[in-house]
């Protein structure tokens, strides 16, 4: 345990936030210095959930390491398993068939649609408003009914394999999802009724946290949160992989950097991604879900690097291979990490409830961060 | 005030004996207390990684748990009943999972939810920080498998932990009564 | 700017480097003693300006070490990767974390996983693993029989 908690000689206190703690989505320990309420100082202690996945994924062969990804981030666990298929497939030089990159990013889209879902809740939550997290649970359990009669699971869904998806769509996923955007299309303007636009909420985020975009650059940071602060970097639209570069949706930024605006980013993206399903959903091309491979795969000498746009960020997967039927080295680049970093600077000189809604807006999972 | 007519046998134990006036119910202390306490377990809101996800899920309305009677979640160990230990815990996490069972005051039960808890889990071999099953490190009385379980499996493992503590059989009362009879 | 294009610009700026061949993006070899003074250049010349490091990290080739870096541009959106090679009974290498904040934590957690010392980092110690953890658990020959169960 940390020896120094407990009164400084400067007046300072020196308190523990965590591991166990509601408000911070998962097992984060902050060690904050402070003056009076007045935060001084910041930092984060990490590895309360850290499961050795890349020296495990060293031994378990290019089929078998996808599993274990979709734990790393749960909440987009369908786009963690789809940049690892991707990087195999880059190395494999496989093409993967049409269906298949359609189903592909409709899964995409659902999983970023009820990750945000559960983001919204759980921020609601923590600033103390409860009942917004029961409507966020009331769209995310259709979607994840969605998600079981497809593939088999709630959470954890191993569903993309290197080659393409592994089953076939449901008889009824059409009509499913047609009934989901029409029920969502309704609710989406209780979410601005409940909490945007309530004067409290906007009183407790709004030039709270503010991330400038130089800064937001050097800490590295990714997905909304850099958004938010004016930088351009949807690797959806930048480099685009399976069929984003036929689409037509927008990137939302705003300039502002702070909470209130990485909130209004997140709002905006979900209803970018119900206009990307609305564009695919009716025009699934016929065909194989799933390319011909071997069964045990090889992936020829060399490196190879993807990356993904996921709720929280860009992930990227860096596989080295030696030809064998295992990885080399696995290095998941994970946009928790790089935004965690950017807390510190976030939060200097604000108080502790400042500090909640700083983390709640930055969308953090611990099991991301600490892999 | 009518009690007999709401009074079911199978919910509140006791038996009616008849009188004149009307009835009266019979029965023993500690089948009232365990019935009294199994009825309102309150949980400590303790997630580490995907479990947690579900475990919210049971809480929220499609699959409520306050049903049930766990009504509030307390979020500090010192007003808790059931601690659901939701998720992987690893080496630098054990001993924080040990002092938060001990600052949970009697009588306690413990859930180990999903198969990381139960034994680790995904995380078995070749991994250096898991700890294989969160039973080495604090007593456990009902494990539920699954990864992660759906949300009813959790209820029905809620439903069982009510009946172990009606039946007498979990480690708190089994080491209570031995300190009775010894 | 194109792969070529990259290529041709580096061999102005610091011509004893080695280029490698294959893999999407243009792959450099530095020396890790010139590793500095190459990336403050990327950062600081107009034509390149890679200003965003998105990946760092250490592979353990059994006989050395190989520190691996990923660089891009916001403003003209190039690649690139920069390899430094080190040694692996004593590894050091110059830090990164004054021109990159993001850095700082990236490191942190090589010098947990790998043992290797970063030189003037502002706060060098352990991230993930527990304080008084011993050995560095990413290197192929880090044996553990008591939490290691092997398969």
């Amino acid at each position: 345990m940390i020896e120094e908690i407990g009164r400084t000689t400067e007046g300072d206190l020196i308190i523990n936030v965590g591991p166990q703690h509601p408000a911070t989505h998962g097992v984060l320990h902050l060690v904050i210095t402070l003056n009076g309420e007045t935060i001084k100082k910041v930092e984060p202690h990490l590895g309360y959930i850290h499961r050795s996945i890349e020296k495990m994924c060293e031994s378990l062969s290019y089929r078998q390491f996808i599993y274990v990804t979709s734990r790393m981030d749960y909440l987009s666990s369908h786009i963690n398993n789809h940049g690892c298929a991707l990087c195999v497939e880059k190395g494999l030089q496989v093409e993967v068939p049409k269906r298949a990159q359609y189903i592909r990013v409709i899964m995409d889209e659902l999983t970023r649609i009820a990750s945000h879902e559960l983001w919204w809740g759980a921020m609601a939550m923590d600033l103390g408003a409860f009942t917004p997290f029961f409507h966020a649970f009331r769209e995310r359990e259709t979607i994840t009914d969605i998600m079981e009669k497809t593939c088999g699971a709630r959470l954890t869904m191993n569903y993309m394999v290197p080659g393409g998806v592994m089953a076939e769509l449901h008889h009824d996923f059409q009509k499913d999802v047609k009934q989901f955007i029409q029920l969502y299309k309704s609710k989406f303007e209780e979410y601005n009724e409940l909490v945007t636009g309530n004067v409290i909420f906007q009183n407790r985020m709004k030039s709270v946290g503010t991330l400038s975009k130089e800064d937001a650059i050097s800490y590295g940071c990714s997905g909304p949160v850099a958004r938010a602060s004016g930088v351009s970097c949807d690797i959806r639209k930048l480099y685009p992989y399976d069929i984003y570069n036929i689409l037509d949706f927008e990137e939302i930024t705003a300039t502002a950097g702070d909470s209130f605006a990485r909130y209004v980013v997140r709002l905006k993206e979900m209803q970018q991604s119900i206009r990307i399903i609305e564009q695919l959903l009716d025009n699934i091309p016929e065909g194989e879900y799933q390319a011909k491979t071997k069964a045990v795969l090889k992936l020829p000498k060399g490196e190879f690097y993807q990356r993904v746009e996921t709720a929280r960020g860009e992930l990227g997967v860096y596989i080295v291979s030696e030809g064998g039927t295992t990885p080399y080295r696995i290095k998941f680049r994970s946009p928790g990490f790089s935004n965690l970093s950017a807390l510190e600077h976030m939060v200097k000189g604000l108080k502790i409830g400042d500090l909640v809604a700083a983390m709640g807006s930055l969308d953090l999972v611990i099991p991301d961060i600490d892999r | 005030m009518g009690m007999n007519e709401k009074l079911d046998k199978e919910d509140f134990p006791g038996k009616i004996h008849e009188t004149a006036g009307g009835g009266i119910v019979l029965s023993k202390l500690d089948d009232v207390i365990n019935w009294a306490r199994s009825n309102s377990l309150w949980p400590l809101t303790f997630a580490t990684s995907c479990c947690g996800i579900e475990m919210m899920s049971v809480a929220s309305a499609k699959y409520d748990f306050s049903r049930f009677g766990f009504e509030v979640a307390r979020a500090t160990p010192r007003q808790a009943d059931v601690i659901i230990i939701a998720g992987t815990i690893v080496n630098k996490m054990a001993p924080v999972l040990r002092r938060l069972y001990d600052q949970m005051a009697d009588p306690k039960y413990v859930i180990a939810m999903g198969a990381c808890a139960i034994s680790g889990g995904p995380f078995f071999y070749n991994t250096y920080s898991v700890v294989k099953g969160a039973d080495h490190v604090i007593p456990v009385d009902v494990y539920i498998p699954g990864c992660p379980p759906r949300p009813e499996a959790l209820l029905h493992a809620l439903i069982t932990l009510q009946g172990k503590i009606k039946a007498g059989l979990t480690r708190e009362q089994i080491k209570e009564s031995s300190y009775l009879n010894p | 700017m194109l792969k070529e294009d990259l290529k041709l610009k580096l061999t102005d700026i610091l011509p004893p480097i080695g280029f490698e061949e294959g893999g999407e993006w243009l792959n450099v070899n530095v020396p890790s003693g010139e590793l500095k003074a190459f990336v403050l250049q990327l950062r600081s010349d107009p034509d390149l300006l890679m200003d965003y490091l998105f990946c760092l990290t250490c592979v353990d080739w059994k006989t050395h070490f190989t520190m691996v870096y990923h660089f891009s541009s916001t403003r003209y959106r190039h690649n690139i990767v920069v390899k430094a090679k080190i040694d692996r009974t004593n590894p050091e290498i110059e830090t990164v974390s004054d021109i990159w904040r993001t850095a700082e934590m990236l490191e942190r957690e090589v010098y947990d996983l790998f043992g290797v010392k970063f030189l003037h980092h502002p706060d060098l110690r352990r991230l993930i693993m527990p304080d008084d953890w011993e050995g560095w658990p990413l290197r192929k020959d880090f044996e553990d029989p008591v939490n290691m169960i092997r398969l």
